[in-house]
């Protein structure tokens, strides 16, 4: 008997879910180049660094598609790659560099749509008065970078060794954000970051620009991959990044357009 | 004891629960490369971050054999108030997050924390991003073991041999050092290999208040951790596969002498 009544109302679910899907598909008749609108969560591995301006976009992407979730797993683009190549269920990957995006087997041609910089983080009024990538090698100065194996550590061995200084950092950390969290804590002087990681904690560190980060600028690709469960929000999700108000979220966060 | 029929419903969630454990194991053999692994093993890292595990675990446990048997002792022996409380205290570690533990470590120890601000200013000793940092990341998630299993092993022990002594004259240190320590010496070797393995395995203290750099503080569960990061599986579960062979050795070896119920 009660087996009866939890079969009716699976199916009365069922049957709301599928009229949901319909009415959804007739409310955005605007988005005429998506075959139908997007339902149910997409699942977005994200690298650390747009922690916040994916955040922002996901909810963004959720009102302007209603019914729909979007879940996030932001860490290290190399750590992502593995867990997307190790099965890991996800619909998007957005990396921080190319290399760690061509390791996913499952990515779909995927596109570039920001680029970011690295600045060099210090304690709020940068009380060691560094000035420039030269001034990290200063002796006494604890400086914390990404580990090379990791892209924020990629760009920082890429601009260090552009600007011919050798630097002795006192940690390798695993993403941008452990890294950063190392100065916020005081722990070390500086640290090699992207300027949109500084922008988001403008309130504990300070940013200074440096010359040689122009030769070390990381490009981001985003991708759907293949055997995504939600292929139609996926596309959408991406879409919605690369839409100018996808944009719009992601230079007001420091980002540059590619 | 006679021969008995075990019953199934015991039989088989207990057949379950091995293979719950076992499996992973497995997992980690199936994987490893083996035709490669000779020349992963000789790679100057990996000896670098074994190296560093070993030296500094059993530094760890020199430092809570050091402050943990007398500790075991004050809360097994001695009437106090507030010991209660104690023991809630240093039981704390066990079921903190060790992440949490290493946060904890640098408000307290790091440049800028309650204790680590005037060490750095007083004598210049900074332990976040050293070998001593790791050290004492180690002993912090470790302690608690070697205090549990040592203040047990004094519990159980025969107090009459410690009264005997007393009412010979001997002092409270001499009883301790001539009478109680022999006594309990299985039991305080037990808790050390519990915290030498544990000391091993710490990840989440180290990383979080040491830092990551190899040859310093880099050990082989954050060794392990890079590589699963960079992509590097086969590298990882090399490493992986090295940790458990050690760990499993030593528990093996000393668990029938020293872990086995009287």
């Amino acid at each position: 008997m009660r087996c009866t009544v939890a079969a009716a109302g699976l199916a009365a679910v069922l049957a709301f879910g599928v009229a949901g899907c319909g009415d959804g598909a007739s409310d955005a008749p605007a988005t005429g180049s998506s075959p139908g609108a997007a339902t149910g969560t997409v699942k977005v591995f994200a690298a650390a660094s747009l922690t916040e301006s994916f955040t922002t976009l996901g909810k963004q992407f959720e009102s302007a598609h209603p019914g729909t979730t979007v879940t996030f797993n932001f860490a290290g683009s190399s750590a992502l790659a593995t867990q997307i190549n190790q099965g890991a269920p996800a619909d998007v990957f957005a990396s921080a560099a190319p290399t760690n995006m061509a390791a996913v087997t499952s990515a779909v041609s995927p596109t570039t749509f920001v680029k970011n910089q690295l600045v060099i983080a210090t304690a709020k009024g940068n009380p060691k008065k560094i000035i420039g990538l030269a001034g990290l090698a200063e002796p006494g100065l604890k400086v914390a970078l990404c580990a090379p194996q990791v892209p924020c550590g990629a760009a920082a061995g890429t601009a260090v060794e552009a600007a011919g200084v050798k630097l002795t950092p006192v940690t390798l950390e695993q993403d941008v954000k452990a890294a950063l969290a190392k100065v916020k804590l005081g722990e070390v002087d500086a640290a090699l970051v992207y300027r949109t990681d500084a922008t988001a904690s403008s309130a504990d560190v300070d940013a200074v620009e440096f010359l040689e980060s122009a030769k070390a600028i990381n490009e981001y690709p985003i991708a759907v991959l293949t055997g995504a469960a939600n292929p139609t929000g996926a596309q959408q999700f991406v879409d919605y990044v690369l839409s100018p108000a996808g944009i719009k979220v992601l230079t007001a966060a420091g980002f540059q357009a590619p | 004891m006679t021969k008995q029929r075990v019953p199934p419903a015991l039989l088989v969630p207990a057949v379950g629960g091995l293979i719950f454990l076992i499996l992973p194991l497995a997992g980690l053999l199936w994987r490893t490369p083996w035709s490669t692994l000779r020349q992963r093993l000789t790679e100057p890292e990996v000896a670098q971050a074994l190296k560093l595990s070993l030296l500094t675990a059993s530094l760890a446990t020199l430092l809570c054999l050091l402050l943990g048997v007398p500790l075991a002792w004050l809360l097994a022996r001695v009437t106090f108030p507030g010991r209660r409380l104690v023991r809630a205290l240093i039981t704390v570690p066990l079921v903190l997050p060790p992440v949490v533990g290493g946060i904890a470590l640098l408000l307290a120890l790091g440049r800028r924390g309650l204790l680590g601000g005037w060490l750095a200013e007083t004598f210049g000793i900074s332990l976040p991003f050293t070998t001593a940092g790791v050290v004492v990341a180690e002993a912090f998630v470790a302690l608690p073991f070697l205090v549990i299993s040592v203040e047990g092993a004094l519990r159980g022990a025969d107090t009459r041999y410690e009264e005997a002594a007393a009412t010979l004259g001997a002092s409270r240190w001499v009883t301790f050092t001539h009478v109680t320590l022999p006594l309990v010496a299985p039991g305080i070797a037990a808790g050390g290999v519990l915290c030498w393995a544990r000391a091993l395995g710490e990840f989440g203290a180290t990383i979080t208040f040491a830092g990551n750099y190899p040859g310093i503080t880099q050990t082989m569960p954050l060794a392990v951790y890079q590589s699963m990061e960079s992509g590097d599986l086969d590298g990882a579960v090399v490493l992986s596969l090295i940790l458990l062979a050690v760990s499993v050795t030593i528990l093996a070896a000393l668990r029938d002498r020293w872990l086995a119920a009287p």
